[in-house]
């Protein structure tokens, strides 16, 4: 947020004309910048102040004042004790099923997609053009379209209204992105690395295994806060296929926020979207030198 | 014994294109065989279909006696180096040349004891540990040729592995192959489309040209006498001059007769009777001598008009034109030429091969 360090750019001006003009163009960018910085972080700062106020506070205080006197009584309630409906128990049970949902969901489309993205660049097949078409297109379904399907689908393979379901409909929709990154970083290695692995005497998954796999970490990297985010941010899936031991925390999210009676205890519907977003946070704040390592990384050398 | 290598009328389509048209190739064990020609002349397909890595839409392949046709490549008792040396980025070198055989799952032991073998031939026992990242291109080159070794198969298979290096690295690494084939007395099966690489190395050379092959020969067979001018102007640098002429039969001889902008024709006695009216004359570079360097029956003098010299340290290049075709001998470094002047060359007419100038084949 500072726009304290401006860089001298080392190439020597040509007047000082030019250079008081570069000056305020530099200037101007970045007030513009903390300009949009300021757009984006300013509700995050309103729900991190409202969601360390007291109820009191925040009745009589100003949107943005700083709290007066900080509590986490209302972080606290949101993780344990916030009502979703009928059911008291705060986000934290539903925590743990979009724990139990994402994990598996972002492990199982990434490992999919790396072993589809690994047939389509490296083992060309007849008709592998159309095949990835067809993969490609599942990225952009919209998918209200395929919420009775998939319901139907569901019922028959009775995982309805259940965990495994969910981890179901998030791998089969994950993979038309999964498979596209691991396909375009796969077909920038050399088919050359099969061809001598083949006359080693490396089978298909041995190649992959053994070869594939280990390159992979950029874009696995990648793939997976790609699906992670998706996964864990997802409402509609989320709420069209749980019953009530199954919802993600996404949909207890929004039941706390419509469920409550009388007063609107502002302050914890604060803390509780917040922790709703911490996970994805976190796994950018991990794992982000290795996103844009791996969106830019492209050839392997070797 | 068997050939090591027997190709028998191999054909290969991609859908409608013929790639390869009816390869006849027979190889004896210890030979050194190159398969040379312009890019897209099916050469690298050939070779990978001797791997096994393309299927073949007919014919056969055998190696070392036994039908390979519709075997898989790891069991082909091949080894191939690649041009982009194809080393497996995430394993050390040790783990590239053992990979093969893990894969076959040899023990531990013998594993060792072979990488020790190849890493002291090759002298790469220092960089075992490294990555091949971390390797300049003259070792990669080194360690894709320690994972063909490892193998000890009855044939190698390179494809063109030189052309990623830098010229100075090159001519090192094409002395350094030449010698390990001495040395292993292997059977190899070598792609380029380098022509002194092919020279250099070949103890029999494949020359081809749009998927089929226009001559098979010792090197000195394609350079001395080229099947046709395709052949002859791929191999050799400078390339063979071919000069348009016109034949007439005089006496138990034929004379030439080679037009020139501007000057008399230039006449040839050739001792043949068997020319057509027009024919191609192909010389090379080096059998045109200045006046008093070549003696003999077959050696004839003609002065010609210098175009251009190129001295080129060892030699000096002199061309001029003759036919409508530029021309160019390979002079002594001292020659004394200046362009526009003329100039005494001998033709040594026993060196030379002529082709009918329609099909372009040898006569």
């Amino acid at each position: 947020m500072t726009d304290a360090t401006l860089t001298q750019t080392g190439r020597e001006p040509r007047s000082a004309g030019a250079l008081i003009g570069r000056r305020l163009l530099r200037w101007g960018l970045y007030a513009l910048l903390c300009l949009f910085a300021l757009y984006y972080l300013l509700p995050l700062f309103v729900m991190l102040t409202t969601s360390l106020k007291s109820l009191e506070e925040i009745r009589t205080g100003s949107l943005v004042a700083l709290p007066r006197e900080v509590t986490f009584d209302a972080w606290g309630k949101a993780w344990s004790g916030a009502c979703t409906g009928i059911q008291c128990e705060g986000l934290r049970p539903f925590f743990w099923n979009s724990v139990m949902m994402a994990v598996p969901g972002v492990l199982l489309s990434t490992l999919i997609g790396a072993l589809n993205g690994y047939i389509f660049a490296q083992w060309r097949f007849r008709g592998a053009n159309l095949f990835f078409a067809f993969l490609l297109f599942g990225c952009f379904i919209p998918f209200q379209v395929v919420l009775l399907p998939m319901a139907r689908m569901l019922g028959i393979f009775g995982l309805a209204g259940t965990i495994p379901g969910l981890i179901f409909v998030h791998t089969i929709y994950g993979l038309g992105f999964t498979t596209l990154f691991f396909r375009n970083y796969y077909v920038t290695i050399p088919h050359e690395l099969v061809r001598a692995a083949k006359i080693d005497g490396a089978g298909f998954f041995r190649i992959f295994w053994s070869i594939f796999l280990p390159l992979s970490l950029p874009i696995a990297v990648v793939t997976i806060i790609w699906q992670f985010t998706q996964i864990w941010n997802d409402f509609l899936f989320g709420v069209s296929f749980s019953s009530a031991g199954s919802q993600p925390i996404t949909v207890a999210l929004n039941n706390i926020v419509n469920s409550t009676t009388g007063v609107k205890e502002y302050n914890v519907d604060m803390a509780a979207a917040i922790i709703a977003g911490l996970p994805t946070l976190f796994v950018y704040i991990v794992a982000g030198k290795y996103f844009i390592r791996g969106l830019t990384a492209g050839s392997v050398k070797g | 014994m068997a050939p090591i290598l027997d190709i028998k009328h191999l054909y290969k389509n991609y859908g409608s294109t013929e790639i390869l048209k009816d390869i006849n190739v027979t190889i004896e064990k210890g030979d050194f065989l190159v398969l040379v020609g312009p890019s897209g002349c099916g050469k690298s397909t050939l070779l990978n279909c001797i791997a096994g890595l393309e299927e073949i839409t007919s014919g056969s392949i055998e190696i070392d006696g036994r039908d390979m046709t519709h075997v898989s490549p790891k069991d082909r008792d091949i080894a191939m180096v690649f041009q982009s040396y194809a080393l497996y980025p995430t394993m050390s070198v040790a783990k590239n040349i053992t990979f093969g055989m893990k894969v076959r799952g040899i023990s531990q032991e013998e594993q060792d004891r072979k990488l020790a073998a190849v890493a002291k031939q090759l002298q790469i026992e220092q960089l075992l540990k490294r990555r091949p990242g971390q390797l300049s291109g003259g070792q990669r080159q080194r360690v894709a040729m320690g994972r063909a070794l490892v193998r000890d198969p009855a044939l190698f298979l390179f494809d063109e592995p030189l052309s990623n290096l830098d010229a100075k690295l090159r001519v090192e690494m094409r002395s350094e192959i030449k010698k390990l084939h001495h040395r292993l007395g292997a059977s190899m099966v070598y792609v380029t489309h380098d022509q002194i690489e092919a020279m250099t190395l070949a103890t029999k050379i494949v020359v081809m040209k749009g998927g089929v092959i226009q001559q098979i020969g010792t090197p000195s067979e394609i350079y001395n006498h080229p099947a046709n001018t395709f052949v002859a102007d791929f191999m050799g640098s400078p390339p063979m001059n071919l000069i348009p002429a016109r034949a007439h039969s005089e006496g138990n001889g034929t004379k030439l007769e080679i037009d020139r902008e501007g000057l008399e024709p230039i006449f040839l006695d050739v001792p043949r009777k068997d020319l057509p009216g027009d024919v191609v004359v192909g010389v090379r570079p080096e059998d045109l001598a200045e006046a008093g360097y070549r003696s003999g029956d077959t050696v004839q003098r003609a002065a010609i008009r210098v175009d251009m010299v190129e001295p080129a340290g060892a030699d000096t290049f002199v061309t001029t034109h003759m036919g409508g075709k530029m021309i160019t001998a390979r002079l002594h470094a001292e020659t004394v030429a200046h362009p526009g002047e003329m100039l005494d060359l001998e033709f040594d007419l026993e060196k030379v091969t002529f082709f009918e100038p329609t099909s372009g084949q040898r006569i």
